[in-house]
Protein backbone atom coordinates (compact mmCIF):
# COMPACT_ATOMS: atom_id res chain seq x y z
CA UNK A 1 0.00 0.00 0.00
CA UNK A 2 1.27 3.22 -1.25
CA UNK A 3 0.75 7.04 -0.95
CA UNK A 4 2.22 9.64 -2.87
CA UNK A 5 4.04 13.21 -2.00
CA UNK A 6 0.67 14.36 -1.68
CA UNK A 7 -0.73 11.50 0.61
CA UNK A 8 -3.19 10.76 -2.62
CA UNK A 9 -4.95 7.94 -1.40
CA UNK A 10 -7.55 8.34 -4.45
CA UNK A 11 -6.28 9.58 -7.76
CA UNK A 12 -8.79 9.57 -10.53
CA UNK A 13 -7.80 11.13 -13.91
CA UNK A 14 -10.06 11.41 -16.80
CA UNK A 15 -12.36 8.87 -15.66
CA UNK A 16 -15.45 7.71 -17.50
CA UNK A 17 -18.06 5.43 -17.27
CA UNK A 18 -21.03 4.44 -19.36
CA UNK A 19 -23.55 2.13 -19.38
CA UNK A 20 -24.46 0.69 -22.71
CA UNK A 21 -24.39 4.38 -24.66
CA UNK A 22 -25.11 6.34 -21.61
CA UNK A 23 -22.46 8.29 -19.80
CA UNK A 24 -23.02 8.33 -16.22
CA UNK A 25 -19.48 9.54 -15.08
CA UNK A 26 -17.64 11.81 -17.53
CA UNK A 27 -13.80 12.30 -17.98
CA UNK A 28 -13.75 12.96 -14.20
CA UNK A 29 -10.57 14.27 -12.17
CA UNK A 30 -10.24 14.29 -8.77
CA UNK A 31 -8.04 13.33 -6.13
CA UNK A 32 -8.21 12.55 -2.44
CA UNK A 33 -5.75 12.49 0.30
CA UNK A 34 -5.34 11.17 3.63
CA UNK A 35 -7.54 12.86 6.79
CA UNK A 36 -10.25 14.01 4.35
CA UNK A 37 -13.67 13.99 5.56
CA UNK A 38 -15.88 14.13 1.87
CA UNK A 39 -19.25 15.30 1.66
CA UNK A 40 -20.01 13.65 -1.61
CA UNK A 41 -23.02 15.08 -2.55
CA UNK A 42 -25.31 15.29 -5.87
CA UNK A 43 -28.87 14.41 -6.90
CA UNK A 44 -29.72 11.18 -7.96
CA UNK A 45 -28.14 9.88 -11.27
CA UNK A 46 -25.03 12.08 -9.94
CA UNK A 47 -22.90 9.31 -10.45
CA UNK A 48 -21.83 9.01 -6.97
CA UNK A 49 -22.75 5.52 -6.64
CA UNK A 50 -21.09 4.59 -9.95
CA UNK A 51 -17.86 6.56 -8.41
CA UNK A 52 -17.84 4.33 -5.25
CA UNK A 53 -18.03 1.51 -7.46
CA UNK A 54 -15.68 2.49 -9.54
CA UNK A 55 -13.11 2.63 -6.29
CA UNK A 56 -14.04 -0.51 -5.18
CA UNK A 57 -13.22 -2.09 -8.28
CA UNK A 58 -16.52 -3.32 -9.20
CA UNK A 59 -16.71 -1.34 -12.71
CA UNK A 60 -14.46 -1.23 -15.70
CA UNK A 61 -14.08 2.18 -16.74
CA UNK A 62 -12.01 4.60 -19.01
CA UNK A 63 -9.42 6.63 -17.78
CA UNK A 64 -6.68 6.30 -15.03
CA UNK A 65 -7.36 5.41 -11.47
CA UNK A 66 -5.19 4.85 -8.74
CA UNK A 67 -6.26 3.84 -4.97
CA UNK A 68 -2.91 3.31 -2.89
CA UNK A 69 -1.03 3.63 -5.94
CA UNK A 70 -2.53 0.72 -7.17
CA UNK A 71 -5.39 -0.22 -10.23
CA UNK A 72 -8.62 -1.37 -8.64
CA UNK A 73 -9.75 -3.51 -11.06
CA UNK A 74 -6.30 -5.28 -11.26
CA UNK A 75 -5.10 -5.31 -7.67
CA UNK A 76 -8.80 -5.62 -6.41
CA UNK A 77 -8.39 -7.59 -3.36
CA UNK A 78 -5.32 -5.79 -2.05
CA UNK A 79 -6.86 -2.70 -2.10
CA UNK A 80 -10.13 -3.72 -0.62
CA UNK A 81 -8.34 -5.24 2.34
CA UNK A 82 -7.85 -1.44 3.31
CA UNK A 83 -11.63 -0.21 2.42
CA UNK A 84 -14.56 -0.18 4.57
CA UNK A 85 -17.97 0.25 2.69
CA UNK A 86 -21.63 0.61 3.91
CA UNK A 87 -24.33 0.56 1.36
CA UNK A 88 -27.16 2.38 0.58
CA UNK A 89 -29.33 -0.61 0.78
CA UNK A 90 -28.53 -3.04 2.96
CA UNK A 91 -28.59 -6.34 0.65
CA UNK A 92 -30.83 -9.20 1.39
CA UNK A 93 -28.00 -11.97 2.81
CA UNK A 94 -29.56 -14.98 4.34
CA UNK A 95 -27.14 -15.79 6.85
CA UNK A 96 -27.73 -15.61 9.94
CA UNK A 97 -25.92 -12.76 12.14
CA UNK A 98 -24.10 -15.12 14.28
CA UNK A 99 -22.81 -16.45 10.94
CA UNK A 100 -22.61 -13.34 9.18
CA UNK A 101 -20.33 -11.90 11.90
CA UNK A 102 -18.56 -15.57 11.39
CA UNK A 103 -17.93 -14.24 7.92
CA UNK A 104 -16.47 -10.92 8.45
CA UNK A 105 -13.98 -12.30 10.80
CA UNK A 106 -12.47 -14.62 8.68
CA UNK A 107 -12.32 -12.24 5.65
CA UNK A 108 -11.52 -9.09 7.15
CA UNK A 109 -9.13 -10.88 10.21
CA UNK A 110 -10.40 -8.55 12.93
CA UNK A 111 -11.36 -9.97 16.23
CA UNK A 112 -15.08 -10.61 16.57
CA UNK A 113 -15.18 -8.40 19.99
CA UNK A 114 -14.85 -5.92 17.76
CA UNK A 115 -17.86 -6.19 15.67
CA UNK A 116 -19.68 -6.77 18.75
CA UNK A 117 -18.38 -3.95 20.81
CA UNK A 118 -19.49 -1.54 17.88
CA UNK A 119 -22.67 -3.17 17.52
CA UNK A 120 -23.43 -2.62 21.25
CA UNK A 121 -22.46 1.24 20.86
CA UNK A 122 -24.66 1.41 17.62
CA UNK A 123 -27.69 0.09 19.66
CA UNK A 124 -27.95 -3.10 18.42
CA UNK A 125 -27.56 -6.17 21.03
CA UNK A 126 -26.06 -8.01 18.77
CA UNK A 127 -26.06 -11.64 20.52
CA UNK A 128 -30.01 -11.55 20.88
CA UNK A 129 -30.02 -11.49 17.00
CA UNK A 130 -27.77 -14.05 16.24
CA UNK A 131 -30.09 -16.24 15.10
CA UNK A 132 -31.81 -14.33 13.10
CA UNK A 133 -31.56 -14.19 9.66
CA UNK A 134 -29.43 -11.42 8.70
CA UNK A 135 -32.40 -10.00 6.23
CA UNK A 136 -35.42 -10.69 8.60
CA UNK A 137 -34.18 -7.85 10.75
CA UNK A 138 -35.40 -3.86 10.50
CA UNK A 139 -33.59 -1.68 7.61
CA UNK A 140 -32.45 0.00 10.69
CA UNK A 141 -31.13 -2.91 12.45
CA UNK A 142 -29.27 -4.21 9.40
CA UNK A 143 -27.82 -0.31 8.82
CA UNK A 144 -26.24 -0.24 12.49
CA UNK A 145 -24.52 -4.30 11.90
CA UNK A 146 -23.13 -2.96 8.38
CA UNK A 147 -21.89 0.50 9.85
CA UNK A 148 -20.12 -2.07 12.72
CA UNK A 149 -18.62 -4.27 10.24
CA UNK A 150 -17.16 -1.14 8.37
CA UNK A 151 -15.84 0.89 10.93
CA UNK A 152 -14.55 -2.27 12.97
CA UNK A 153 -12.62 -2.87 10.63
CA UNK A 154 -10.43 0.33 11.09
CA UNK A 155 -9.67 0.85 7.27
CA UNK A 156 -7.85 3.61 5.80
CA UNK A 157 -10.47 4.70 3.25
CA UNK A 158 -14.34 4.25 4.55
CA UNK A 159 -16.84 4.73 2.24
CA UNK A 160 -20.65 4.81 2.95
CA UNK A 161 -22.98 5.45 0.48
CA UNK A 162 -26.31 7.42 2.31
CA UNK A 163 -25.34 5.52 5.36
CA UNK A 164 -27.77 7.39 8.20
CA UNK A 165 -30.53 6.75 5.50
CA UNK A 166 -32.18 3.79 7.89
CA UNK A 167 -31.43 4.71 11.43
CA UNK A 168 -33.11 6.45 13.74
CA UNK A 169 -32.22 10.01 15.12
CA UNK A 170 -30.47 8.64 18.14
CA UNK A 171 -28.10 5.87 15.94
CA UNK A 172 -27.45 8.51 13.59
CA UNK A 173 -25.98 10.70 16.63
CA UNK A 174 -23.86 7.37 17.84
CA UNK A 175 -22.69 6.78 13.95
CA UNK A 176 -21.51 10.48 13.54
CA UNK A 177 -20.15 10.76 16.61
CA UNK A 178 -18.58 7.31 16.01
CA UNK A 179 -17.44 9.17 12.05
CA UNK A 180 -15.93 12.09 14.38
CA UNK A 181 -13.36 10.05 16.12
CA UNK A 182 -12.58 8.01 13.95
CA UNK A 183 -8.50 8.22 13.23
CA UNK A 184 -7.63 11.36 11.68
CA UNK A 185 -5.40 9.59 9.01
CA UNK A 186 -8.72 7.84 7.38
CA UNK A 187 -10.15 9.33 4.19
CA UNK A 188 -13.80 9.27 4.32
CA UNK A 189 -16.07 9.55 1.81
CA UNK A 190 -19.71 10.51 2.69
CA UNK A 191 -22.49 10.23 -0.16
CA UNK A 192 -25.53 11.89 1.35
CA UNK A 193 -28.60 13.84 -0.08
CA UNK A 194 -28.86 15.38 3.55
CA UNK A 195 -25.77 18.06 3.52
CA UNK A 196 -27.03 19.74 6.79
CA UNK A 197 -26.84 16.74 8.89
CA UNK A 198 -23.02 16.03 7.71
CA UNK A 199 -22.26 19.33 7.36
CA UNK A 200 -20.42 19.26 10.85
CA UNK A 201 -18.39 15.99 10.13
CA UNK A 202 -16.87 16.75 6.94
CA UNK A 203 -13.78 18.75 5.41
CA UNK A 204 -14.74 19.18 1.69
CA UNK A 205 -17.71 19.37 -0.04
CA UNK A 206 -17.68 17.60 -3.82
CA UNK A 207 -20.58 18.02 -5.61
CA UNK A 208 -21.45 16.00 -8.65
CA UNK A 209 -24.02 16.42 -11.44
CA UNK A 210 -24.74 14.60 -14.46
CA UNK A 211 -21.52 12.34 -14.18
CA UNK A 212 -19.16 15.21 -13.29
CA UNK A 213 -18.13 17.56 -10.48
CA UNK A 214 -19.82 21.24 -10.08
CA UNK A 215 -18.30 21.95 -6.63
CA UNK A 216 -15.33 21.17 -5.19
CA UNK A 217 -15.10 23.44 -1.85
CA UNK A 218 -12.43 22.90 1.23
CA UNK A 219 -14.47 24.13 4.25
CA UNK A 220 -12.17 23.63 7.27
CA UNK A 221 -8.59 23.60 7.80
CA UNK A 222 -7.33 19.78 7.71
CA UNK A 223 -7.27 18.65 11.48
CA UNK B 1 -2.90 -28.74 10.02
CA UNK B 2 -1.67 -25.64 8.05
CA UNK B 3 -2.80 -26.16 4.95
CA UNK B 4 -5.90 -26.76 5.99
CA UNK B 5 -6.15 -23.92 7.94
CA UNK B 6 -5.31 -22.29 5.02
CA UNK B 7 -8.00 -23.74 3.43
CA UNK B 8 -10.25 -22.98 5.68
CA UNK B 9 -9.77 -19.18 5.85
CA UNK B 10 -9.16 -18.82 2.16
CA UNK B 11 -11.87 -16.79 0.39
CA UNK B 12 -13.36 -19.23 -1.62
CA UNK B 13 -13.93 -21.79 1.24
CA UNK B 14 -15.58 -18.72 2.49
CA UNK B 15 -17.97 -18.00 0.55
CA UNK B 16 -18.55 -22.02 -0.06
CA UNK B 17 -19.06 -22.30 3.62
CA UNK B 18 -22.03 -19.44 3.86
CA UNK B 19 -23.82 -20.82 0.07
CA UNK B 20 -23.67 -24.47 1.31
CA UNK B 21 -25.50 -22.90 4.50
CA UNK B 22 -28.11 -20.97 2.63
CA UNK B 23 -28.42 -23.98 0.89
CA UNK B 24 -29.15 -25.99 3.80
CA UNK B 25 -31.81 -23.11 5.02
CA UNK B 26 -33.81 -23.23 1.53
CA UNK B 27 -36.94 -25.08 0.68
CA UNK B 28 -35.44 -26.04 -2.38
CA UNK B 29 -32.81 -27.98 -0.93
CA UNK B 30 -35.10 -29.82 1.31
CA UNK B 31 -37.58 -30.49 -1.38
CA UNK B 32 -35.33 -32.05 -4.08
CA UNK B 33 -33.41 -34.35 -1.42
CA UNK B 34 -36.89 -35.26 0.12
CA UNK B 35 -37.67 -35.90 -3.59
CA UNK B 36 -34.48 -38.15 -4.11
CA UNK B 37 -35.17 -40.34 -0.74
CA UNK B 38 -38.98 -40.72 -1.28
CA UNK B 39 -38.13 -42.04 -5.03
CA UNK B 40 -36.04 -44.55 -3.57
CA UNK B 41 -38.69 -45.59 -0.83
CA UNK B 42 -41.15 -45.60 -3.51
CA UNK B 43 -39.41 -47.88 -5.43
CA UNK B 44 -38.80 -50.24 -2.67
CA UNK B 45 -42.50 -50.34 -1.43
CA UNK B 46 -43.95 -50.78 -4.87
CA UNK B 47 -41.66 -53.75 -5.63
CA UNK B 48 -39.46 -52.60 -8.32
CA UNK B 49 -36.85 -54.75 -7.54
CA UNK B 50 -39.20 -57.57 -8.25
CA UNK B 51 -39.61 -56.76 -11.60
CA UNK B 52 -38.31 -56.75 -15.01
CA UNK B 53 -36.54 -55.27 -17.62
CA UNK B 54 -34.65 -56.63 -20.51
CA UNK B 55 -33.60 -59.34 -17.72
CA UNK B 56 -32.59 -57.35 -14.69
CA UNK B 57 -34.62 -57.97 -11.86
CA UNK B 58 -33.55 -56.76 -8.16
CA UNK B 59 -31.03 -53.56 -7.35
CA UNK B 60 -29.93 -53.34 -11.17
CA UNK B 61 -33.32 -52.52 -12.11
CA UNK B 62 -34.10 -49.92 -8.80
CA UNK B 63 -31.07 -48.21 -9.83
CA UNK B 64 -31.65 -48.21 -14.02
CA UNK B 65 -34.94 -46.70 -13.19
CA UNK B 66 -33.33 -44.06 -10.62
CA UNK B 67 -30.83 -42.35 -12.90
CA UNK B 68 -33.95 -42.22 -15.47
CA UNK B 69 -35.37 -40.33 -12.76
CA UNK B 70 -32.31 -38.55 -12.32
CA UNK B 71 -32.39 -37.63 -15.88
CA UNK B 72 -35.48 -36.14 -16.02
CA UNK B 73 -35.25 -34.07 -12.73
CA UNK B 74 -31.58 -33.22 -12.25
CA UNK B 75 -30.28 -30.99 -15.05
CA UNK B 76 -33.50 -29.03 -15.07
CA UNK B 77 -33.69 -28.56 -11.45
CA UNK B 78 -29.44 -27.74 -11.78
CA UNK B 79 -29.90 -25.07 -14.40
CA UNK B 80 -32.97 -23.39 -12.99
CA UNK B 81 -31.34 -22.72 -9.32
CA UNK B 82 -28.14 -22.16 -10.51
CA UNK B 83 -29.09 -19.91 -13.10
CA UNK B 84 -30.38 -17.40 -10.45
CA UNK B 85 -27.30 -17.50 -8.19
CA UNK B 86 -24.92 -15.21 -9.47
CA UNK B 87 -27.21 -12.94 -11.69
CA UNK B 88 -29.80 -13.06 -8.57
CA UNK B 89 -27.09 -11.97 -6.31
CA UNK B 90 -25.89 -9.01 -8.67
CA UNK B 91 -29.83 -7.94 -8.50
CA UNK B 92 -30.46 -7.68 -4.79
CA UNK B 93 -26.99 -6.41 -4.32
CA UNK B 94 -25.71 -8.79 -2.61
CA UNK B 95 -22.96 -9.19 -4.53
CA UNK B 96 -21.66 -5.49 -4.28
CA UNK B 97 -21.67 -5.91 -0.86
CA UNK B 98 -19.65 -9.14 -0.48
CA UNK B 99 -17.53 -8.21 -3.17
CA UNK B 100 -16.57 -4.64 -1.30
CA UNK B 101 -14.32 -7.22 0.83
CA UNK B 102 -11.31 -8.29 0.26
CA UNK B 103 -12.77 -11.68 -2.12
CA UNK B 104 -11.54 -12.29 -5.06
CA UNK B 105 -13.97 -12.53 -8.65
CA UNK B 106 -12.61 -16.10 -8.75
CA UNK B 107 -12.96 -16.83 -5.38
CA UNK B 108 -16.64 -16.26 -5.17
CA UNK B 109 -17.26 -17.87 -8.54
CA UNK B 110 -15.63 -21.29 -7.88
CA UNK B 111 -16.86 -20.95 -4.33
CA UNK B 112 -20.39 -20.92 -5.07
CA UNK B 113 -19.77 -23.64 -7.71
CA UNK B 114 -17.92 -26.25 -5.64
CA UNK B 115 -20.96 -25.49 -3.04
CA UNK B 116 -23.47 -25.97 -5.54
CA UNK B 117 -22.32 -29.26 -6.78
CA UNK B 118 -21.98 -30.41 -2.99
CA UNK B 119 -25.71 -29.32 -2.45
CA UNK B 120 -26.43 -30.95 -5.84
CA UNK B 121 -24.66 -34.03 -5.62
CA UNK B 122 -24.44 -35.34 -1.99
CA UNK B 123 -28.34 -35.84 -1.88
CA UNK B 124 -28.44 -38.27 -4.86
CA UNK B 125 -25.42 -40.16 -3.87
CA UNK B 126 -27.11 -40.73 -0.37
CA UNK B 127 -30.24 -42.02 -2.02
CA UNK B 128 -28.14 -44.03 -4.38
CA UNK B 129 -25.70 -45.26 -1.30
CA UNK B 130 -29.17 -45.65 0.84
CA UNK B 131 -31.31 -48.29 -2.22
CA UNK B 132 -27.66 -50.26 -2.15
CA UNK B 133 -27.12 -50.51 2.38
CA UNK B 134 -31.02 -50.96 1.94
CA UNK B 135 -30.75 -53.92 -0.84
CA UNK B 136 -27.90 -55.77 1.26
CA UNK B 137 -30.19 -55.47 4.35
CA UNK B 138 -32.75 -57.49 2.51
CA UNK B 139 -29.92 -59.80 0.92
CA UNK B 140 -30.28 -58.66 -2.59
CA UNK B 141 -27.29 -58.37 -4.23
CA UNK B 142 -25.44 -55.52 -4.61
CA UNK B 143 -24.21 -54.58 -8.10
CA UNK B 144 -21.28 -52.55 -6.69
CA UNK B 145 -19.99 -51.72 -9.98
CA UNK B 146 -23.66 -50.30 -11.27
CA UNK B 147 -23.47 -48.43 -7.98
CA UNK B 148 -19.57 -46.73 -9.08
CA UNK B 149 -20.74 -46.23 -12.48
CA UNK B 150 -24.19 -44.35 -11.54
CA UNK B 151 -22.43 -42.39 -9.12
CA UNK B 152 -19.30 -41.18 -11.33
CA UNK B 153 -22.05 -40.70 -14.08
CA UNK B 154 -24.36 -38.44 -11.75
CA UNK B 155 -21.56 -36.35 -10.44
CA UNK B 156 -19.93 -35.45 -14.30
CA UNK B 157 -23.87 -35.21 -15.49
CA UNK B 158 -24.26 -32.37 -12.25
CA UNK B 159 -20.81 -30.78 -12.78
CA UNK B 160 -21.68 -30.71 -16.93
CA UNK B 161 -24.91 -28.52 -15.89
CA UNK B 162 -23.69 -26.64 -13.25
CA UNK B 163 -21.12 -25.31 -15.81
CA UNK B 164 -23.58 -24.26 -18.56
CA UNK B 165 -25.81 -22.93 -15.54
CA UNK B 166 -22.72 -20.74 -14.08
CA UNK B 167 -21.96 -19.36 -17.53
CA UNK B 168 -25.65 -18.40 -18.47
CA UNK B 169 -25.79 -17.02 -14.63
CA UNK B 170 -22.44 -14.81 -15.50
CA UNK B 171 -23.56 -13.68 -18.89
CA UNK B 172 -27.18 -12.90 -18.44
CA UNK B 173 -28.01 -9.06 -17.50
CA UNK B 174 -31.45 -10.58 -15.63
CA UNK B 175 -32.38 -13.57 -13.81
CA UNK B 176 -35.66 -14.16 -15.93
CA UNK B 177 -33.13 -13.56 -19.19
CA UNK B 178 -30.96 -16.61 -17.46
CA UNK B 179 -34.14 -18.75 -16.74
CA UNK B 180 -35.71 -18.58 -19.83
CA UNK B 181 -32.22 -19.28 -21.77
CA UNK B 182 -31.78 -22.57 -19.29
CA UNK B 183 -35.20 -23.34 -20.29
CA UNK B 184 -34.86 -23.20 -23.72
CA UNK B 185 -31.41 -25.04 -23.72
CA UNK B 186 -32.69 -27.75 -21.15
CA UNK B 187 -35.38 -28.43 -24.16
CA UNK B 188 -33.49 -28.13 -27.46
CA UNK B 189 -31.10 -30.91 -25.28
CA UNK B 190 -34.35 -32.97 -24.59
CA UNK B 191 -35.65 -32.57 -27.90
CA UNK B 192 -32.10 -33.98 -29.70
CA UNK B 193 -32.13 -37.02 -27.47
CA UNK B 194 -32.26 -40.21 -29.93
CA UNK B 195 -35.52 -40.58 -31.00
CA UNK B 196 -35.34 -37.19 -32.45
CA UNK B 197 -31.79 -38.09 -34.04
CA UNK B 198 -33.23 -41.51 -35.31
CA UNK B 199 -36.05 -39.24 -36.90
CA UNK B 200 -33.56 -36.85 -38.42
CA UNK B 201 -30.93 -39.55 -39.70
CA UNK B 202 -34.25 -41.17 -41.70
CA UNK B 203 -35.56 -38.24 -42.92
CA UNK B 204 -32.98 -36.12 -44.06
CA UNK B 205 -30.76 -39.06 -45.33
CA UNK B 206 -27.73 -37.43 -43.19
CA UNK B 207 -24.39 -39.70 -42.79
CA UNK B 208 -25.88 -41.90 -39.85
CA UNK B 209 -21.62 -41.24 -38.11
CA UNK B 210 -22.34 -37.47 -38.49
CA UNK B 211 -25.22 -37.41 -36.46
CA UNK B 212 -24.37 -39.96 -33.86
CA UNK B 213 -21.14 -37.74 -33.14
CA UNK B 214 -23.77 -34.75 -32.83
CA UNK B 215 -26.15 -36.51 -30.71
CA UNK B 216 -22.53 -37.35 -28.49
CA UNK B 217 -22.14 -33.82 -28.02
CA UNK B 218 -25.11 -33.36 -26.21
CA UNK B 219 -24.39 -34.58 -22.74
CA UNK B 220 -27.56 -35.68 -21.79
CA UNK B 221 -27.42 -38.57 -24.56
CA UNK B 222 -23.80 -39.37 -23.60
CA UNK B 223 -25.57 -39.86 -19.91
CA UNK B 224 -28.51 -41.57 -20.95
CA UNK B 225 -26.12 -44.19 -23.28
CA UNK B 226 -23.96 -44.80 -20.19
CA UNK B 227 -26.44 -45.66 -18.03
CA UNK B 228 -27.63 -48.03 -20.56
CA UNK B 229 -24.50 -49.79 -21.32
CA UNK B 230 -24.19 -51.73 -18.43
CA UNK B 231 -27.27 -53.30 -18.29
CA UNK B 232 -27.57 -53.93 -22.19
CA UNK B 233 -23.83 -54.38 -23.17
CA UNK B 234 -25.21 -54.42 -27.02
CA UNK B 235 -27.07 -51.27 -26.86
CA UNK B 236 -30.43 -52.98 -27.90
CA UNK B 237 -32.80 -50.77 -26.77
CA UNK B 238 -30.98 -48.22 -29.14
CA UNK B 239 -31.21 -49.88 -32.17
CA UNK B 240 -29.30 -48.65 -35.11
CA UNK B 241 -27.45 -46.00 -33.08
CA UNK B 242 -25.83 -48.60 -30.65
CA UNK B 243 -24.44 -49.96 -34.14
CA UNK B 244 -22.75 -46.48 -34.92
CA UNK B 245 -21.32 -45.88 -31.19
CA UNK B 246 -20.24 -49.58 -30.11
CA UNK B 247 -18.30 -50.10 -33.79
CA UNK B 248 -16.73 -46.57 -33.38
CA UNK B 249 -15.27 -47.10 -29.78
CA UNK B 250 -14.88 -50.01 -27.36
CA UNK B 251 -17.28 -49.62 -24.54
CA UNK B 252 -14.63 -49.29 -22.05
CA UNK B 253 -13.55 -46.65 -24.11
CA UNK B 254 -17.33 -44.85 -23.91
CA UNK B 255 -17.96 -45.44 -20.33
CA UNK B 256 -14.60 -43.39 -19.78
CA UNK B 257 -16.22 -40.92 -22.81
CA UNK B 258 -19.08 -41.20 -20.57
CA UNK B 259 -17.62 -39.85 -17.44
CA UNK B 260 -14.89 -37.18 -18.50
CA UNK B 261 -16.68 -35.29 -21.38
CA UNK B 262 -19.27 -34.24 -19.37
CA UNK B 263 -16.89 -32.73 -16.84
CA UNK B 264 -14.73 -31.32 -19.55
CA UNK B 265 -17.81 -29.41 -20.89
CA UNK B 266 -18.70 -28.22 -17.35
CA UNK B 267 -14.97 -26.93 -16.72
CA UNK B 268 -14.65 -25.34 -19.98
CA UNK B 269 -17.77 -23.71 -19.38
CA UNK B 270 -17.49 -22.64 -15.74
CA UNK B 271 -14.38 -21.21 -16.84
CA UNK B 272 -15.55 -19.52 -19.05
CA UNK B 273 -18.29 -17.88 -17.18
CA UNK B 274 -15.74 -16.71 -14.56
CA UNK B 275 -13.54 -15.60 -17.16
CA UNK B 276 -16.84 -13.43 -18.35
CA UNK B 277 -17.40 -12.59 -14.40
CA UNK B 278 -14.25 -11.37 -14.03
CA UNK B 279 -13.96 -8.98 -17.07
CA UNK B 280 -16.92 -7.01 -17.17
CA UNK B 281 -19.12 -5.33 -14.47
CA UNK B 282 -20.41 -7.04 -11.56
CA UNK B 283 -23.23 -5.01 -11.16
Amino acid sequence: MTTNNNHELISIDNLSKAFKKQEVIKNLTIHFREKERIALIGQNGAGKTTLIRCILGQYNYEGDMKVFGMNPRKERKDILQHIGFVPQMPPPIKLTVKELLNFFVTITKTPADTFIRLSHEMGLPIEDNYHKPFFKLSGGMKQKLLISFALGRQPKILLLDEPSANLDPQARTILFDHLRNFPLDTLMILSSHRMDEISGLVNRVVEMDLGNVVLDKIISKQT
Amino acid sequence: MKKLKKIVSSTWFQILNTDVRQHLRSKWFWTYSILFGGFVAAMFSTGITESQIIGFVGLSRLMVTFMQISMVILPIYVLITTVRSVVGDRESNVMEYILSLPISFSGYFWGKFIARFLMTYIPVFIALLGAAVYGSFTELSVPWDLFALYSALLASMIFCFLGISMFISSVASTQDLAISTAFILWLILVAFLDLILMGLMLKLRMDAGMVIGFGMLNPLQVFRTAVLVLFDPELTVMGTASYYILDTVKRELFILFAIAYPILLGLFLGMAGNRYFRKHDII
